[in-house]
């Protein structure tokens, strides 16, 4: 065990030194009248872990390869290191990049695999040196047993392990994750993406993670950029993004909302009861929907409450309550099950909104 | 009153028993009409090639038929033709087939010379020996388009007189026509299984293209292109009706060996002849299958 | 930029394969074009074309063939599709042995199969028939590896066994479950098993020459001897046949396949 930590050490220093900071300015690319990018700017600090959360087609692939060097752009500049790196190859980049699936050569073994890199030109290493940092990583990826196995043999989760060593071994200035955990079988998903931020983590590499599932992206990373039809629409720590979402879109995409219609003016609206301050980018007056969060709602019996539970699903430490209010709207709060106790279907109960700002949206 | 229930229980529980090993097997009565087919029309023919092969005029078993088929030089020179045409089409074929199949792998996948190609190249490699002949005699014999063409501006060379046609060159020749759209056929789904993400995650690793094809992708490729151009060469090394219509005189080939032993036009008909190169046939080919086999099981682990 | 440079490089290296392999590839069609259609030292016409309806001898041999196409689609449709779906679904310890059996005939090659089968023949045309039809038993041998791949191929792609399993837990009989639910999934498998074997009895000729059965092929060679311009027109038009036949059948399989049919 001890003798594990020290060699982690070992690659943690040979590998933080390689880290680099990242600037995508301005990244326009379109596929005939398909918009992929549409003017993408953002930066990734030194040792960062950046998810790039969206729906299909939002353009965060293609932002991803562009990096890679795996597609050209229409217009734009990619800066690593303040280098400028716009119209250099991908070979000559040095980036890590592991792939949804299938990336794995077959006619090597996993150890093969991972040496890959370390047998090419680009980083030509002595045998020896090569053997024992691939052993270390295949090690580091917890699949040391496994090292002589073909990719065939492996389930789609070990073969992702690999195929993260393999893009480690060159100690790449970014590490570059397409969609890596999308092909895989839920549990496997949540264990293998905890490995992949404690990896990164101890190692310091600057990573951009592709994702859809926004699980996945508010999980691991240190900041998440929500994009669509080719442009961020924010990007900001988990939390922030959470709380405060700058848009709509965000508010929506992120998590569950409750539409819930107010009236807004001076800058505040009122939600069951409680007057709160709206977030900026929200309707400045009139009419609008706000969209609230299933844990921020107080839900309490009462035998004289104007609203009714009409289905309850118990998720262990929480339960999920879908109510209907007195005017017909339909909500679902997430209260802990403590306090569920006495709430089952068909339970009146008064809601109450815990007094946070909100995003209110456009009624249309 | 107890005994007689027990008994009757048992007797019919032996004949329910009886009656259900019966209709397990009914299943197997579906199969009757086609084992009639196939055992009249393919089992029992090659088993009486293959045993054939042993036995004299008496029916005794004997090495005689075979030992004497072997003292023949002509047998052994039509059969060592026949192996170095079926090696030297199956190279070209395979050479060329996989360089068209990698030219129309890389273009668009449901594109309309995509399809083109493997509807030709269907037609192509099911292309009637017969067929071929007549298409190379309009080509390149006597009153061929390119032999015409040649004669009048190039009449000394060899394209403007056709004798090569007619012999080991021109079989080598007329069979590459079809090798390659077979080779083609075979071949695009394996050109077509390598993933784009290998050629990338090459890239990105740091490869060249060189160091790509070198390390991955030809590794990848080689065994199918090696099973591919052995199915070639199986294609080659049986083929008869090419030769037949081309070929007017001699056996210069181990199948037309056998017609020849088989329907003389001068009546020396010799069956048990024709037996023993039949075995010698039929040997090749199974040697070259079962390599053929081997290399597709080692592939298909990887092809998921 | 370096990037759109190499793909250019390779752009243009793959259309010089395309043209040099399209070029000899469709070199002997145009010269069968060309030969088929010479009358005389300068002129051209359809002589030879016009011609080929006046060859009793070609048109019964056309007809022969023809008719044993059919047959051995029969044979196919009738014998060979229901065993290996029958051995598919029920029988699966046969699989293997079947599998082995259809692909036999590629390794024997015909020159081979019709020494063997020479003394069968011998035996029918005494005592049954001296018909050529009677070719549509080895012919259909000669099929099996092509269609049991397309049929096994089909039967695999959407897993049969499941379907048919649900479909009779449902409660349809094994004749619904047989014609409504499996024979429309492989419909494709057989419909390509049933074009090649077209295509491959059209072209036969090793078997049906040596056993003395006139077939088109074999009188195509006839003629050739005498009249080599009406051969090469006869064996252009059979390939066009065959590429039409092929050509469409790709359109039809393209079409999703229905998996239950519920108005049967």
């Amino acid at each position: 065990m001890n003798n594990d930590r020290k060699d982690h050490t070992v690659t943690t220093k040979s590998l933080s030194s390689s880290s680099a900071a990242v600037q995508l300015i301005d990244l326009a690319k379109s596929f005939g009248s398909v918009h992929a990018l549409a003017g993408l700017t953002m930066e990734i600090a030194k040792g960062e872990l950046v998810a790039l959360l969206g729906p299909s087609g939002c353009g965060k692939t293609t932002a991803l390869r562009a990096l890679a060097g795996l597609q050209v752009l229409d217009r734009g500049q990619i800066f690593v290191d303040n280098k400028n790196v716009t119209f250099l190859r991908a070979n000559h980049r040095n980036m890590g990049m592991v792939f949804q699936a299938y990336s794995l050569f077959p006619h090597l073994t996993a150890r093969e695999n991972v040496e890959y890199g370390l047998t090419l030109k680009a980083h030509k290493t002595p045998p020896a040196v090569r053997r024992a940092r691939g052993g270390e990583l295949l090690d580091l990826v917890g699949l040391g047993s496994h090292a002589n196995h073909f990719p065939h043999q492996l389930s789609g989760g070990q073969q992702q392990r690999v195929a993260l060593a393999r893009a480690l071994a060159i100690s790449p200035k970014v590490l570059l994750l397409d969609e890596p955990l999308s092909a895989l079988d839920a549990k496997v998903r949540t264990q293998l993406r905890d490995e992949i931020r404690r990896i990164q983590l101890e190692l310091g590499t600057t990573t951009l993670f592709v994702t859809h599932d926004q699980e996945e992206a508010l999980g691991i990373a240190d900041r998440v950029g929500v994009m669509r039809s080719g442009v961020l629409e924010q990007i900001a720590a988990p939390i922030e993004l959470y709380e405060r979402p700058s848009s709509a879109f965000v508010a929506e995409f992120v998590g569950l909302t409750n539409p819930i219609r107010g009236t807004v003016n001076a800058g505040s609206i009122e939600i069951l009861g409680a007057r709160v301050p709206v977030l900026s980018g929200s309707v400045k007056s009139g009419t609008g929907i706000a969209l609230i969060r299933p844990e921020s709602l107080n839900v309490r019996a009462n035998d004289r409450g104007t609203a009714k539970v009409f289905a309850a699903s118990f998720l262990g430490a929480s339960c999920r309550l879908a109510i209907n209010l007195a005017d017909g709207t339909r909500i679902t709060a997430q209260v802990p099950s403590s306090d569920a106790r006495s709430l089952g279907a068909g339970a009146a109960v008064d809601v109450e909104f815990k007094p946070m700002p909100v995003f209110v949206k456009d009624v249309k | 009153m107890n005994q007689t229930v027990q008994e009757s229980e048992t007797g019919s529980a032996l004949r329910g028993a009886g009656l259900r090993y019966l209709r397990g097997k009914t299943a197997y009565f579906g199969v009757i009409p086609f084992t009639i087919l196939i055992f009249l029309f393919l089992l029992w023919p090659t088993y009486s090639v293959v045993v054939g092969a042993f036995k004299n005029s008496e029916g005794a078993l004997t090495l005689s038929i075979i030992k004497s088929a072997l003292a023949d030089p002509a047998h052994i020179s039509a059969f060592k033709h026949t192996l170095q045409v079926s090696a030297v089409t199956a190279i070209i074929g395979a050479v060329m087939g996989a360089l068209f199949a990698w030219a129309i792998a890389t273009s668009k996948q449901d594109g309309f010379i995509r399809r083109i190609t493997l509807s030709a190249s269907g037609v192509l490699a099911q292309f009637g020996g017969v067929m071929l002949t007549f298409a190379f005699l309009a080509t390149f014999g006597f009153n061929g388009l390119i032999t015409t063409v040649f004669a009048k501006s190039f009449p000394h060379s060899f394209l403007a007189r056709p004798d090569w046609l007619y012999g080991i060159v021109g079989l080598c020749v007329v069979y590459s026509f079809f090798q390659i759209p077979l080779m083609f056929l075979v071949f695009l789904p394996t050109i077509d299984n390598l993933r784009p993400e290998w050629r990338e995650a090459s890239n990105s690793l740091g490869g060249s293209t060189l160091e790509y094809w070198r390390r991955v992708g030809i590794p990848v490729l080689t065994p199918s292109f090696l099973g591919a151009a052995l199915l070639l060469f199986a294609n080659s090394f049986s083929a008869y009706a090419t030769a037949a219509s081309l070929i007017s005189q001699g056996s210069i080939i181990t199948p037309l060996e056998i017609s020849s032993a088989l329907s003389s036009e001068t009546g020396a008909v010799n069956p048990a002849l024709a037996k023993v190169l039949s075995l010698a046939m039929i040997m090749v080919v199974v040697i070259v299958m079962t390599l053929y086999s081997l290399l597709r099981r080692r592939v298909s682990k990887w092809e998921r | 930029m370096k990037m759109k440079d190499r793909s250019l490089l390779v752009n243009v290296w793959r259309r010089i394969v395309l043209a040099v392999v399209s070029l000899y590839l469709l070199l002997p069609l145009i010269a069968m074009l060309d030969f088929s259609t010479k009358v005389g030292r300068h002129m051209r016409g359809l002589y030879a074309w016009r011609a080929i309806v006046h060859q009793p001898d070609l048109i019964s041999a056309i007809l022969t063939s023809l008719e044993l196409a059919i047959i051995v689609v029969g044979l196919v449709l009738f014998v060979v599709v229901p065993t290996v779906v029958w051995v598919h679904l029920r029988l699966p310890r046969l699989r293997r042995p079947l599998e082995l059996i259809c692909l036999l005939p590629l390794a024997i090659p015909g020159i081979v199969l019709v020494v063997g089968v020479a003394d069968i023949y011998r035996w029918i045309s005494i005592h049954i028939t001296e018909s050529p039809l009677t070719l549509a038993a080895v012919y259909a041998m000669l099929v099996l590896p092509y269609t049991y791949r397309s049929l096994s191929a089909a039967l695999n792609a959407v897993d049969v066994h499941t379907l048919a399993e649900a479909s009779r837990t449902l409660g349809a009989s094994t004749y619904r479950m047989l014609f409504g639910v499996v024979v429309p999934t492989i419909r494709s498998g057989v419909m390509s098993g049933a074009v090649i074997s077209i295509a491959l009895v059209l072209g036969e000729f090793t078997i049906s020459s040596l056993l003395n059965y006139k077939t088109m092929q074999v009188q195509i060679v006839l003629l050739g001897q005498s009249d080599a311009s009406i051969a090469v027109a006869v064996s252009l038009a059979s390939l066009i046949f065959v590429f039409l036949l092929l050509v469409i059948i790709p359109t039809t399989t393209s079409r999703a396949i229905e998996v239950l049919d519920t108005d049967e």
